[in-house]
């Protein structure tokens, strides 16, 4: 095997073992609805086993020892020596992200401290009641040991009357990449009785056009065993969809001869969505194959077909190549038009179709780089689950809409800020339970994490049913910090959004947990960063919301482009209500520049995008302008004056920042179909500026 | 000549891109170059420094154009399709310099390098790291790093 392959394998390695995780979570998460689905139990016990198969190819011995120390645990409960309970589930669980962390210091090359590995295995042992020693003779081998290959010894064991099984197994090619081993396999029957291999390898190639990783040996066994053909079919367990198995009782060769059936294992196949194929059954079988469980399926677990894995590199290059697409298809449609070709002819229904074309394309290409945020709140629940421990809280995790579909780059930048603001809701939002309990609360809280669409944009929110922010306190501290006068009069919403304040958060009053030097306000600005927002929503003695909305990608944005002192401007569809004439409204002039709109919702500031950026001094003269009225997440609006729209357009979102930096008002960039660069408006930054605030205090506002 | 070679080696050689900016030569490493192109319309950034003309499209990217002149305190530039921009990846960053003319790719020594004298005002100092006595003419070494608004932060 070159060095090269080793690290694809590796890597593919480790990339299971991030579903196998997921998967192993999905169990726990299932356990603690029924602590007695034997389903589950199998599936994180498969998921535990497979990575330790996995870790044992790659000599990753400390994950290797503790894996099989887990393992261990988890089928005494699994075969029923013990029952689980809520503190054996918590104890799992724990291992479960000991599992997690060797993981990934084996991936990075770490070392974790050994002393992490025992304490837990000792809590194992003491949890199951195994015997320590004990359980260390039946560690597997997974030095390679002589097997009997004996080619030449085909012949079962001569008396009939033994107990025992022929077994055929003839692995499918893609058996090693599956992370199988076929001699662990062989280890495992050999304990249930004498044990006779004989390979086939009429099927491998010779040595010089051997694939080495696809698998081509057959194998027939002959185990001479009490046990019965279930117990035999469950050393398979592993390999099933990987192989041809055909397990006969011993001097019964009419026995009925069934195809395993990969409906044992519909957790696992779901997640991974590894469809196992199904093999026919030999004909010479004369009886009807055992009749299959119907699989299990969960509600809420979308089916989905099969997938591949893609190396982000590729997608992230197909997405370039497609925004410059549209944008070549844009140029095009720009030059087309200027020559005005006859309307119905070729060119004009060409460019049409081209362009439904690039943009279903686009929309496709978007797709792939969607996921949901499922593995990301599962790595919350952890953060939870450690949260909790650190503050002796008792919190229950509940998660909602885990498959909402978000880029993949967002998943992925929001895990910091969201790990901070869960631990802040456990920190300083929950209340302990004896206090829980004085308020008649149950003692256990709940911090909920849920994400949904809407309207093209992806909203999350961290609830906790805590005490709510303590407002007086907030208030305090911030005049303590000189963020606030004295004497500044906040509504309790205003006082809400100080905690997002930089400089809020001191040292002295960050607890351990959520410290770190860092305060809401970096969370913040992480948010805002992915073009998101964040705001805060709190009910004195019931709780706290962050919520926080986000783009679905960072790629693409549907925008009405703009033109306002002559520059060409894009503003977000998403955050436009309505377009006006100024001519039909009503505007009126408080002072000497401030201007309100009036409409059926009450009184909107106006802001001449042209003065606001600085293109050109005020317009006195708004007749012969357009209105945008242009809404935030929060509800505040404000009235945006440009000169003409221009049209409406998917465009590609393109950094200002990687080569200049933040700029107020301007979200980002894109290129136009002339080549030229348009600015993105941030109407969001524009409106908390400027806007009207989502609280009644209007005239407040106006008078101030 | 072989004496001249060998001297050569002993002593580091490397190239500079030399330009115009109002008159006055300039230069800086040509391993920050990327490229050099004619001017194009830039599109105007809110509130920006008045040096920074606006940001390009660079084959997909956006670029900002700095106005060497203007950042230099030597005027502001009234760019017009003479003018080229010099494309230039500083620290992380792409940029754009818009210079008057690219006159010479100098190989040059460390020793050609002469320190610009105390008497010289503290802005120049700030971007000029030294200056090139090269066949009679005077060539100021920029310090790229400085050129940069350091953010656009700064505009405001």
């Amino acid at each position: 095997m070159t060095g090269a392959n080793t690290e694809d394998f590796r890597a593919s390695f480790f990339e299971e073992c991030e579903e196998l995780l997921e998967a192993m979570q999905d169990g726990f998460d299932q356990m603690a609805v029924d602590l007695h689905d034997s389903e589950t139990m199998h599936a994180i016990f498969r998921a535990v086993h497979s990575i330790k198969g996995g870790a044992g190819a790659f000599g990753l011995d400390d994950l290797v020892a503790f894996a099989h120390h887990f393992e261990t645990s988890l089928d005494t409960v699994r075969s029923g020596t013990i029952e689980a309970d809520a503190n054996l589930l918590e104890l799992f669980r724990q291992c479960g992200d000991h599992l997690s962390d060797l993981v990934a210091a084996s991936r990075q090359g770490d070392m974790l401290d050994p002393r992490a590995s025992d304490a837990l295995r000792t809590s194992l042992d003491t949890a199951t009641g195994a015997d320590p020693d004990a359980d260390d003779d039946d560690m597997p081998e997974f030095e390679p040991i002589a097997l009997n290959l004996d080619l030449g010894d085909v012949s079962p064991v001569d008396d009939p009357s033994d107990k025992g099984f022929e077994i055929a197994f003839k692995a499918e090619p893609d058996l090693f990449a599956s992370g199988n081993e076929p001699l662990v396999l062989f280890q495992a029957l050999e304990r249930l009785g004498a044990l006779k291999v004989t390979a086939d390898v009429d099927q491998v190639a010779p040595l010089d056009t051997l694939d080495q990783e696809s698998c081509a040996i057959g194998w027939t066994l002959h185990l001479v065993t009490d046990a019965s053909e279930a117990a035999v079919r469950d050393a398979f367990e592993f390999v099933e969809g990987f192989c041809t198995l055909m397990v006969m009782p011993i001097g019964e060769p009419e026995a009925p001869i069934s195809p395993l059936s990969a409906d044992d294992i519909p957790s696992l196949g779901d997640v991974m969505n590894l469809q196992s194929p199904q093999h026919e059954a030999p004909k010479e079988a004369v009886q009807e194959p055992v009749p299959k469980p119907e699989p299990k399926t969960k509600a809420d677990t979308p089916k989905m077909a099969g997938t591949i894995r893609v190396d982000l590199n590729k997608v992230d290059k197909l997405i370039n190549l497609v925004g410059e697409l549209v944008i070549k298809e844009a140029m095009l449609s720009q030059s087309i038009i200027e020559i005005d070709p006859p309307a119905g002819s070729n060119v004009a229904e060409g460019l049409d179709s081209l362009k439904q074309i690039a943009s279903e394309i686009q929309e496709g290409v978007m797709a792939i780089r969607a996921q949901p945020v499922k593995p990301m709140f599962q790595r919350m629940s952890r953060i939870v689950r450690e949260a909790a421990a650190a503050t002796s809280k008792r919190v229950r995790f509940e998660t909602v809409g885990e498959y909402t579909e978000v880029d993949k780059t967002v998943v992925e930048r929001l895990v910091d800020p969201l790990t901070h603001m869960i631990r802040n809701a456990i920190d300083h939002g929950l209340e302990g339970p004896e206090d829980r309990a004085a308020k008649g609360k149950p003692e256990e809280g709940t911090v909920t994490l849920s994400a949904a669409h809407r309207s093209g944009r992806v909203l999350i929110d961290i609830s906790d049913d805590g005490a709510g922010v303590n407002r007086e306190k907030v208030r305090q501290l911030a005049i303590e910090r000189g963020l606030i006068s004295e004497e500044a009069e906040l509504s309790p919403a205003e006082i809400d959004n100080l905690l997002f304040l930089p400089g809020f958060s001191s040292k002295e009053e960050v607890s351990e947990l959520s410290g770190r030097g860092v305060g809401l306000d970096v969370a913040r600005s992480e948010i805002m960063g992915l073009g998101g927002r964040v705001s805060i929503s709190s009910t004195p003695g019931h709780g706290t919301c962050f919520s926080i909305s986000l783009p679905l990608t960072l790629a693409v944005l549907e925008g009405m482009v703009i033109k306002v002192a002559d520059q060409t401007l894009i503003v977000p569809i998403s955050a436009i209500q309505e377009t006006l004439q100024p001519k039909t409204i009503e505007i009126h002039t408080i002072g000497a520049e401030g201007r309100v709109l009036r409409n059926r919702q009450g009184l909107v500031p106006v802001i001449d995008l042209g003065q606001l950026f600085g293109f050109r001094p005020a317009s006195a003269d708004l007749d012969h302008r357009v209105i945008l009225l242009v809404e935030s997440d929060g509800g505040q609006r404000c009235a945006l004056v440009v000169d003409e729209i221009q049209d409406q357009r998917q465009v590609v979102i393109k950094s200002l920042e990687t080569n200049y930096g933040h700029v107020d008002g301007i979200s980002a960039a894109t290129i136009l179909g002339d080549g030229r660069i348009a600015l993105i408006v941030d109407p969001e930054n524009i409106i908390a500026d400027r806007g009207t605030p989502a609280t009644s205090d209007l005239d407040l506002q106006l008078i101030g | 000549m072989e004496e001249a070679l060998l001297e050569d080696r002993t002593e580091e050689r490397h190239e500079v891109v030399a330009f115009q900016v109002a008159d006055q030569d300039f230069c800086f490493d040509l391993t920050s170059v990327r490229e050099i192109r004619g001017w194009t319309e830039t599109t105007m950034l809110p509130h920006a420094q008045p040096y920074v003309k606006g940001v390009i499209n660079l084959r997909g990217s956006v670029v900002p154009v700095i106005d060497l002149s203007e950042r230099l305190g030597l005027g502001a530039t009234d760019p017009a399709a003479r003018h080229v921009i010099i494309i230039t990846v500083i620290g992380t960053q792409t940029v754009g310099l818009l210079a008057d003319v690219v006159s010479d790719i100098l190989s040059v020594k460390e020793s050609d390098l002469h320190p610009i004298p105390d008497i010289i005002d503290e802005a120049v100092r700030a971007y000029v790291t030294g200056v090139l006595v090269i066949e009679g003419r005077m060539i100021r070494r920029l310090n790229l790093a400085r050129i940069l608004p350091s953010s656009a932060q700064d505009g405001r």
